[in-house]
């Protein structure tokens, strides 16, 4: 699947079944990043497939 | 796992007590908290004009949304909006117009000030000779603005976008830096003292994460991504950021009992720090020392 993550402006090529998975991979905690497909939020427990498009956003701002 | 209350979609997993949330129910999950906190610990009273401090980020954007839907409920209070232009070229410039638009659509007034204007050089320009940390300047700067304005403004007080995530990282900061203190004038309202000098500080969303107050601004439609300051990524505070993040993953409920405890021991800082008041030669502001750190760096960095 397609992930774009938003800090990096960058966009890779990942293979997941949950969104947990995907986190665990991109080494990312949960508590600093929204999970969205379709702009709609996901869960840690909802499963991806292949085909999915993945945006994630850092929750981290201001300053 | 569906919705805890009406077995719909989740939108959030909140990690403290892994309650699952569809988009509904998290909004009177964290209205409730909001409105919780601002009865406890009286942050709006009758006849206030409350300033929101705003910079158009996902924080002080709920905070005002949040504030001027709490005060329609309410008789005689006012709300305002103040936003510091720190002058931080393709990061305030966006953050500003958004906010402009916002706050029209809010129907509530805003007022820019700028650092160019108060104290003659925008941050790009004082970051081209100062090797410090920008962070530092910049957090004086605002402060010493915010407090001088709503003055001005006649604000009772001054309403921040502080979230539990901030108030934490500080706690530990002050903590490590041996800076206890600092940490006496913490917590929910702040600047409790009999003067009209020092403008009292409140902090709707203080038991609220970051993690939550993003979801809240991306299901709202508020915003669709959430910028970094590009002067704070090497910062003291970012890296304990990271440090409370990593430990409440593994052991959810940290960020919650570092403020949990804090609170039991903020009375006790109160009484041992009573924080009398001085005021800086120079300008006149409130400060702790003779003269005030804003005025330090006039001179220093500024006109030396």
């Amino acid at each position: 699947m397609k992930v774009y993550f938003d800090k990096t402006k960058e966009t890779t090529e990942l293979e997941a079944s949950t969104v947990k998975e995907l986190l665990d991979k991109l080494k990312l905690n949960p508590e600093t990043v929204l999970i969205t497909k379709n702009n709609e939020l996901l869960t840690e427990n909802e499963s991806l497939n292949k085909k999915d498009e993945i945006k994630i956003l850092s929750v981290i701002s201001g300053g | 796992m569906a919705c805890k209350n009406c077995e719909t979609k989740p939108v959030i997993i909140l990690p403290n007590s892994a309650v699952s949330h569809c988009k509904q129910c998290f909004f009177k999950y964290f209205e409730k908290k909001v409105n919780k906190v601002i009865n406890q610990y009286k942050l709006i009273e009758e006849e206030d004009h409350i300033g929101v401090a705003v910079s158009g980020g996902k924080d002080s954007t709920t905070l005002l949304y949040l504030l001027n839907k709490h005060i329609k409920k309410r008789r005689g209070i006012k709300l305002s909006a103040i936003a510091i232009d720190e002058g931080i070229q393709g990061y305030r410039d966006k953050s500003l117009d958004f906010i402009k638009k916002f706050c029209k659509e809010q129907e509530v007034d805003l007022k820019i000030f700028s650092y160019e204007k108060e104290f003659g050089k925008s941050l790009d320009n004082i970051m081209k000779t100062f090797k410090g940390v920008p962070c530092s300047v910049c957090g004086v700067f605002r402060r010493n603005i915010l407090n001088k304005k709503a003055k001005e403004l006649n604000f009772t007080k001054l309403a921040t976008g502080h979230n539990l995530d901030d108030e934490a990282q500080t706690i530990l900061m002050n903590y490590f830096r041996r800076n206890i203190k600092a940490s006496s004038r913490l917590g929910p309202i702040t600047g409790v003292l009999k003067t009209r000098d020092f403008v009292k500080r409140i902090k709707p969303l203080y038991f609220l994460t970051e993690k939550e107050i993003a979801t809240y601004a991306f299901l709202k439609g508020f915003m669709d991504e959430f910028n970094e300051c590009p002067y704070s990524k090497d910062s003291y505070r970012n890296r304990l950021r990271e440090v409370i993040n990593d430990f409440d993953n593994k052991y959810p409920g940290t960020k919650y009992n570092i403020i949990y405890s804090f609170l039991e021991i903020l009375p006790l800082l109160k009484s041992e720090y009573k924080n009398e008041l001085n005021y800086c030669k120079t300008c006149g502001e409130p400060c702790s020392r003779p003269k005030c750190k804003s005025c330090e760096y006039v001179e220093t960095l500024i006109k030396p």
